[in-house]
């Protein structure tokens, strides 16, 4: 049954370009890449519970890293990308082992990773090698080879496999032993050390996989938005995209983020169209506000556990 | 800023709550301060009353329809719920006031005097002073008023206080109002020193975090000397290193705390 | 097979525990009783390595062991609850003890298999599928007794599972690490329920502001004036005639 479900879903998937018009695909790549995005942090904080609201700064370092290297040294960004992942991930490393072998947990650990975005924020934006506080303009060659795209449906392909990848990755994490240890350390840390559960090795590798994905994305940003900028690369409302939608729809749960994306990033945008007209920016981060504050009062789970939950009670 | 840190110490000293929704509350203590003068032309330094006793209410209606749903939930769960509410804070603000730095002119203290050889900027004076002045009056009402007590009881022992007849929700709601009414002030009290916007209020959430943790959590006293030592701390860097590397100073000094030594210089509370 | 030597733990001024020895051998059941504040728990802490002793030594299966992380521990063959209980409330009964049983079995569906029999053991096979938060009391218990076992140790170190049961339920318990025991099993226990000691522990250690004050057989210790005397303070309460 839901084998039929994935399917039908990839189908559609795939072949949504042809029947979608310009504005609504640009919609469509915007819920792809930030469903992945969310997919990525749901590992570290949905799954092991361990909230980073810091999660922008592995777009930045792997967008940055990736657009560098690619301007100063002509490497391909197909290669910068995984270049980038992999210095996200050895910041993860880095912030979890700190994070984690200290023993900082919930509001804490939030902290550490915001300061962490912080700190990458001022740093890049004093920075005059790699565009300081203006940021980096990525010049559109149109050329596939450099990760340029005269054709959108393009970046829609490579969104959807980011997104696929991601969510086979949390698949893959949620049936073994990984991953139903870290559902476990969410709900308890003290017992499952009692159990034999090395805690720090498991949520290390949960934030190293989380961070390595999240910097692939770096690239995609760079080149898909053509520009890089400190502020809205390793800033708060970056990652406040990043989490909101996998909180929204389900922290913890295979759909969640996907749900997620599927509900807000239309919402945004619509929010944005609507108000945004009259100069009213920021609407859809009140609308953002209003929709974390009523999920934590009335649906803490999420959408997808909340749906389920609804579908069960429903008498056979 | 030691008069925020003071505020949020004791929001999170008397029902662990987090609030991210701090920075954004002085945001809005700064406009109303803003709105006072440039409408009615009451200065600052008399009109922060107001603006603590508006921001009173505003916490207090926080707490009594938010947060008191979610005292018993888990920790991240009210993480969340306060950066939901310093979401919708921070951009009403930008949508009703325009997202342009804003000053505040203050009458009373468009002076500097000159001390020896040195500048004395009478705002930034005066700012101190009716700080120091609110935080000794905030201490006074903790350690020598009835409530004050009950808010230290509740802090330290939340079923203590309700065995002995506490009304501990009460309780709460007014330690909160009284945070938010730190941070109105504090809002106030800064508006003339510095030019600000909406986007103030997550960057001052987390500088006041900073300085909470630094000084030590459930420490009002440390929270104040935090605010003092991270002002101090930016500043110097601000003359060594670089004017806009000055956060960075205070990050890193967190994030050292954060690892050797969480509780604070002066700290009651390990994590 | 768990041996302690001159085990010491100062919190600040105060010292917890004071050079304290004993052992437990193979397929032992002894008891830690002592009056509130004793140091009991805090001995369970330093042993299973949640607390880090401040002097002595602890040997188990022949390997010096202070120091090591709980779970390594565990990995050893010990395995301990909690006196104060923490299921994994939001995970179902079964993934609960999955997450004991995984450390032996890695391969999902196989910890799955033990930890059902596991449940089985306890009796708690109905209520395998319910979230753990939704159990009584009786039912935490038993939960956490299940998730310890399904550890596969040698060594269990039980933190008053009989406390706030009633008299039944402790009877079923009581049988329940009778039985554990009798596979080979040694317990390390704390309790507060005599009854239950008694009719349990092969060897009573008692303590009294962090010292030993007494050990041995459980009939020879309920005699001893120190022990009777640290029950009910500095003047025994006479004996009914």
């Amino acid at each position: 049954m839901i084998r039929v479900g994935v399917v039908a879903a990839t189908a559609i998937a795939l072949a949504l370009p042809a029947v979608l018009g310009p504005y609504a695909l640009a919609i469509a790549i915007n819920v792809l890449f930030f469903a992945y995005l969310g997919q990525a942090w749901n590992i570290i904080g949905g799954y092991a519970g361990q909230l980073s609201a810091g999660h922008a700064v592995f777009v930045g370092v792997g967008g940055y890293a990736a657009a560098v290297l690619a301007a100063e040294t002509g490497l391909t960004p197909w290669i910068g990308m995984f270049v980038g992942a992999g210095l996200a991930g050895a910041l993860g490393g880095v912030i979890g082992y700190l994070g984690f072998r200290f023993g900082l947990r919930g509001f804490y650990f939030v902290l550490l990773t915001v300061a962490f975005a912080e700190v990458g924020r001022i740093v890049v934006s004093n920075w005059e090698r790699v565009g300081g506080a203006v940021g980096l303009y990525i010049t559109f060659t149109g050329d596939p080879r450099r990760l340029s795209f005269q054709d959108d449906r393009a970046w829609y392909y490579i969104a959807l496999c980011l997104l696929l990848l991601a969510t086979a990755v949390a698949w893959a994490v949620e049936r073994r032993r990984f991953g139903i240890y870290l559902t476990a350390i969410r709900e308890d840390e003290v017992a499952c050390e009692a159990l034999g559960v090395d805690t720090l090795r498991y949520k290390l590798l949960a934030m190293v996989l989380s961070s390595f994905l999240t910097g692939l994305a770096g690239a995609f940003y760079a080149y898909r938005y053509s520009s890089l900028q400190p502020n809205a690369v390793f800033g708060i409302p970056l990652s406040v995209e990043i989490i909101i939608r996998p909180i929204v729809g389900g922290a913890g749960t295979l759909l969640g983020p996907i749900v997620g994306s599927l509900i807000l990033t239309p919402l945004g945008e619509l929010s944005r169209a609507v108000f945004g007209q009259g100069g009213w920016h920021g609407a859809h981060l009140v609308m953002y506000g209003v929709l974390l504050v009523a999920v934590v009062l009335f649906v803490p789970q999420g959408v997808v556990p909340w749906l389920r939950d609804l579908l069960r009670r429903k008498p056979a | 800023m030691s008069l925020m840190a003071v505020g949020l110490s004791l929001i999170f000293g008397v029902m662990r709550v987090v609030n991210f929704a701090h920075g954004d509350m002085m945001v809005w203590g700064m406009y109303l301060a803003w709105l006072l003068a440039s409408r009615l032309g009451i200065d600052p330094y008399l009109g922060f009353v107001a603006c603590a006793a508006a921001l009173f209410v505003l916490g207090l209606a926080i707490q009594r329809g938010l947060v008191d749903r979610i005292v018993d939930a888990p920790h991240e769960m009210q993480i969340l719920l306060m950066l939901g509410v310093a979401l919708i804070l921070e951009n009403t603000a930008l949508l009703v006031f325009g997202p342009e730095p804003v000053r505040v002119r203050s009458p009373l203290a468009a002076a500097t005097w000159y001390v020896g050889s040195l500048y004395v900027d009478v705002a930034r004076l005066l700012t101190f002073a009716v700080a120091i002045a609110l935080t000794a009056a905030l201490y006074a009402f903790l350690f020598h008023t009835d409530l004050g007590r009950s808010i230290r009881a509740a802090a330290d022992n939340p079923y203590g206080a309700l065995v002995i007849g506490t009304d501990v929700r009460r309780v709460y709601a007014v330690a909160f109002g009284i945070g938010a009414a730190c941070v109105g002030a504090a809002g106030a009290l800064t508006a003339p020193i510095v030019p600000f916007s909406p986007s103030l209020g997550l960057s001052a959430s987390v500088a006041s975090f900073n300085i909470v943790i630094i000084g030590g959590l459930g420490s009002l006293l440390g929270a104040f000397i935090g605010g003092l030592l991270v002002s101090v701390a930016e500043s110097l860097g601000a003359v060594f290193l670089s004017p806009s590397l000055k956060e960075l100073v205070s990050f890193s000094l967190l994030i050292l705390i954060l690892l050797f030594r969480p509780a604070g210089l002066l700290g009651k509370r390990a994590p | 097979m768990l041996e302690i030597r001159g085990l010491a733990k100062w919190f600040g001024g105060l010292q917890a525990v004071k050079d304290l020895s004993f052992q437990v051998d193979d397929g032992e059941i002894v008891a830690l009783i002592g009056p509130n504040g004793a140091g009991k728990t805090t001995v369970f802490a330093l042993v299973s390595g949640f607390l880090e002793p401040d002097a002595g030594e602890i040997t188990f299966r022949g390997r010096r062991v202070r120091g090591l992380k709980p779970h390594a521990l565990n990995r050893l063959g010990m395995a301990r609850t909690f006196q104060i209980m923490r299921p994994f409330a939001r995970l179902s009964v079964v993934r609960n003890v999955m997450i004991g049983a995984l450390g032996r079995h890695p391969e999902p569906r196989a910890a799955e298999t033990r930890a059902r029999a596991v449940l089985e053991e306890v009796g708690l096979a109905a209520k395998a599928a319910q979230p753990a938060g939704s159990l009584t009391l009786a039912e935490r218990k038993r939960l956490e007794l299940a998730r310890a076992l399904a550890t596969e140790p040698v060594l269990l170190l039980l933190d008053e599972v009989m406390s706030g049961l009633n008299d039944r339920e402790t009877e079923r318990i009581v049988e329940l690490v009778r039985a554990i025991n009798a596979r080979g099993t040694a317990i390390l226990l704390i309790e507060h329920v005599m009854r239950a000691v008694m009719s349990l522990a092969g060897r009573l250690v008692v303590l009294n502001y962090g010292e030993r004050i007494a050990e041995g057989r459980p009939d020879v210790v309920a005699r001893d004036r120190r022990v009777i005397e640290a029950y009910l303070g500095e003047d025994p309460v006479a004996p009914p005639a």
